[in-house]
């Protein structure tokens, strides 16, 4: 009951977003017979490639890829030997070994090791591209066990979305055909005992479409009966996978609601196409944004990448990845040691506070002491404006306009018990979002002009300061008595 | 008569307007590779190789019965919430794996969820198409408490909280991105730019400006300014919807997560992409990135189940993580840079270190 439902109900929400495109396929592949479920699924062939803007189902990407290499996989030259195996009284036509599959694999896909192999050969076969020739699980084994390759027909990128009753009709003909080969697993008798019950009034239909294909499999040569036997069985065991397998055909549905338009197969054409159906509007904002990056300055990639190194080997011990931390990493060792001593000031965590203005701002025992060095110098106020600015964003709208006039009044208002240094243009326009209706946003430029000022002037001279110096000496004790000057000091 | 004439000028004006189009393009390019000088990996071929490193499965979170679409680490360092198919939000301690809080929302599909900053709260949704905000407390029910802040006209994708409690930031399915205040459900600013499914929002580190990424399945990621509403700057390169977008620690950088398979590494200084990050045995798609706290490791979750760790210096896989049975849809660096958590569609999460 649960699997059925569950999919007929996650393949309706699909439907009604995703046009199913059934390909006309090309039985060029050897191995390629045309089966018999054919008759049953409406096959109106439209044209193969459907016009690139329409929408693509969203697995299609990943199904280009795989084709791409279950193709160089079935390659005359350079392909996975497939032969007709000799076993007791009878033949098993077209099969390859698993390990014979891995070792193709580690020769031809640029992978790291057998994992990554058999990883890739399970995802593979749980798309349905190969499959072991008698399992219903899907997966890669790395010995002799033997595995078929799928037909085109049958490949997920078809877009068939089986129905249930095409799926009835499937199980109901197997019981049809009197071989131990095709004998109903458990779970695949009681899904045809719910369907039975599902479709009990066209039952009779379905039973007579079962018979049908069920003569016209006769008829074939034993050997291509048994690999077309094997096919049809891994299609279903891809849509209606075994209970606890994974059914990889279901879609992000994220992926199935978004707008067409955009991912699109193959993705050649890049960026060019986007631009082809857009208005007027459009074109200038692009235009725009094209001479906003024209006149942007830019630095050279040897720079970026100097700074990328230069950050990582500034924060390399304290990137836990990489790098022991002081106390065992809680995850691993189970106790929380590192975290409670996280309230300590470390040496560490001093060395940090010299990075950046950002990082000694982080740490409120970093600002406590900034604040500290700051007052003495007489320019304390720069922090608590800035400080009182990020309090602003934290307000609920409704507090804002209260907030933002208190913040003007302390700090840039002609008469200010608190005045900080910043220009009159930035407080020129600090005013007139003031009297417009203040936001969250409406000091940032005063704001930002500020930081720069403690980051490039007081910072710079905090570092070299007795107080940092002192700290970074190990004189722990000496900044844990540091009285809380700080506190909620911005209100 | 003036019908014709206005189709005529319009094309024209287009026309016109695609040629220049194509010319600065043109003339961007041409500017933009006299920066390429170097490439990354080669300046970072001095330092050395990341050799071992021991990145073990340490915690599964089991109790979702469907699959896990997202998760967000708490400020405190050991909670995290999640959110999954079946409409639940679990709030667990990562750390013991016990479920603190269970929510059942009224719509399935819960696409996103986060921690506020200061932890006291969470906010989710999907396709309801609404973001919720939940108080957490100690109190029985906190469904009963609950607060629809924000309605998008499609799904929305990815929500956090910019800079406090106050104010949450959501992108949707509409291809807007857009700012609440917590309080009032008030829209502070929308952002319009993006022609597809925005599908992933970071806010920058950064102290000053206030700006944020977002990422799209126009294949484009964006820096906003959340001030103005205005792009800031824009990225393309990627062929396929972007799932995901990160800004590096330092605040210079993104890294990009999309279909194509790729990860891909943008510089803000640059203008441009630095660096991308695939392999010839990768082929499928990536749902989320992000960093180690140097900025060196990128974790990168895949629809095959995997999560791939890059060297983002040297361009390289370090290595492999294997575990979860079905696509790895969110993944994240815990707020010290102590652990990984990740979630699946096998309807677990898994905390690695």
């Amino acid at each position: 009951m649960v699997t059925i439902s569950a999919t007929a109900s996650e393949d309706k929400t699909q439907n009604c977003v995703l046009t199913p495109k059934k390909k006309a396929i090309v039985a060029a592949t050897s191995n390629s017979i045309t089966p018999s479920t054919a008759a049953t699924t409406s096959n109106s062939s439209t044209n193969a490639e459907t016009n690139a803007d329409q929408m693509t189902p969203p697995n299609i990407l990943v199904y280009k890829k795989m084709e791409a290499i279950v193709e160089r996989m079935q390659a005359e030259n350079g392909g996975v030997t497939v032969r007709t195996v000799k076993a007791f009284m009878s033949k098993i036509p077209s099969v390859f070994s698993g390990s014979d599959l891995i070792s193709w694999i580690l020769k031809n896909l640029n992978v790291d090791d057998t994992a990554e192999a058999l990883h890739l050969a399970h995802l593979l076969a749980s798309h349905g591209y190969l499959f072991p020739i008698d399992d219903h699980y899907l997966t890669v084994k790395n010995d002799n066990t033997f595995y078929r390759f799928q037909t085109p027909y049958f490949w997920p990128s078809n877009c068939f979305e089986p129905e249930n009753t095409d799926y009835a009709v499937y199980l109901c003909k197997r019981t049809m055909q009197n071989k131990t080969r095709l004998e109903l697993a458990d779970y695949e008798a009681e899904n045809l005992a719910k369907l039975q019950k599902m479709f009990s009034r066209k039952w009779e239909f379905i039973f007579m479409q079962a018979e049908a294909q069920s003569k016209v499999d006769k008829k074939r040569d034993k050997l291509e009966r048994k690999v077309l036997d094997s096919q049809e069985r891994a299609f279903w065991d891809v849509f209606r996978p075994m209970p606890n397998c994974i059914n990889t055909t279901e879609v992000d549905i994220k992926k199935a609601y978004r707008k067409g338009g955009s991912s699109l197969g193959s993705g050649s054409s890049g960026s060019t196409r986007v631009h082809n159906n857009l208005s007027v509007e459009q074109l200038t904002r692009h235009v725009q944004m094209l001479k906003l990056k024209l006149e942007r300055r830019t630095i050279k990639i040897s720079k970026v990448a100097e700074s990328y190194i230069s950050y990582f080997e500034q924060y390399r011990e304290f990137d836990y990845f990489l790098a022991p931390p002081d106390y065992p990493n809680p995850w691993i060792s189970d106790s929380t040691e590192l975290w409670e001593m996280n309230k300590e000031i470390s040496l560490k965590r001093v060395k940090r506070w010299g990075f950046s203005l950002r990082e000694l701002l982080k740490d409120p025992a970093g600002r406590e002491q900034f604040a500290r060095f700051l007052d003495k110098e007489f320019s304390g106020e720069n922090l608590k404006f800035w400080e009182a600015i990020q309090n602003l964003k934290s307000l609920p709208q409704s507090q804002v306009k209260e907030a933002a006039k208190k913040i003007f009044d302390e700090f840039l208002a002609p008469d200010a018990p608190c005045p900080v240094n910043v220009d009159s243009k930035s407080v020129e326009l600090a005013k007139v979002a003031l009297t417009n209706g203040p936001s969250f946003f409406c000091f940032d430029v005063a704001a930002e002009h500020i930081y720069l000022l403690m980051k490039n002037d007081s910072y710079p001279r905090y570092l070299r300061s007795d107080i940092y110096k002192d700290c970074l000496n190990g004189s722990k004790k000496k900044v844990k008595s540091i009285p809380n000057l700080f506190g909620k000091i911005q209100r | 008569m003036s019908d014709a004439n206005q189709v005529n000028n319009s094309s024209d004006k287009v026309a016109s307007l695609m040629k220049e189009a194509e010319s600065l393009k043109q003339k961007l390019e041409e500017e933009r590779q006299k920066l390429n000088d170097v490439t990354l990996s080669t300046i970072a071929e001095r330092l050395e190789m990341i050799s071992y490193i021991n990145i073990k499965p340490r915690r599964i979170l089991k109790g979702h019965q469907a699959k896990v679409l997202c998760s967000d680490w708490s400020p405190d360092k050991r909670h995290i919430v999640s959110s999954s198919q079946d409409g639940k939000l679990i709030i667990w301690d990562a750390f013991s794996t016990n479920k603190e809080h269970a929510l059942t929302m009224p719509a399935t599909w819960v696409m996103s969820c986060s921690y506020s900053t200061s932890g006291n709260a969470v906010a989710c949704g999907g396709l309801d198409n609404k973001v919720t905000v939940y108080p957490i407390t100690s109190e029985e029910d906190i469904s009963s408490r609950k607060k629809t802040v924000g309605t998008h006209t499609s799904y929305m994708s990815c929500c956090v909280f910019p800079n406090s409690d106050q104010q949450i930031l959501t992108g949707s399915g509409d291809s807007t991105c857009a700012l609440w205040d917590v309080e009032s459900g008030q829209l502070l600013q929308s952002f319009h730019g993006h022609s597809g499914d925005v599908m992933a929002i970071n806010p920058a580190p950064n102290e000053v400006g206030n700006t944020f990424v977002s990422g799209s399945c126009d294949k484009m990621a964006f820096i906003w300014d959340m001030r103005t509403s205005h792009v800031v700057q824009s990225f393309e390169g990627h062929q396929s919807d972007i799932n995901s977008v990160k800004f590096h620690p330092s605040g210079d950088a993104i890294a990009t997560g999309s279909d194509d398979s790729t990860c891909r590494l943008f510089d803000l200084r640059a203008d441009k992409e630095v660096a991308t990050y695939s392999k010839e045995s990768i082929i499928f798609g990536v749902n989320s990135v992000d960093f180690s706290v140097s900025g060196r490791l990128l974790f990168a979750g895949y629809n095959d189940y995997t999560v791939n760790v890059w060297d983002t210096l040297k361009s390289q896989r370090v290595c492999l993580l294997y575990g979860h049975e079905n696509k790895v849809s969110c993944l994240q660096v815990s707020p010290d840079g102590c652990a990984l958590s990740t979630g699946s569609w096998d309807f677990t999460l898994r905390i690695w270190a």
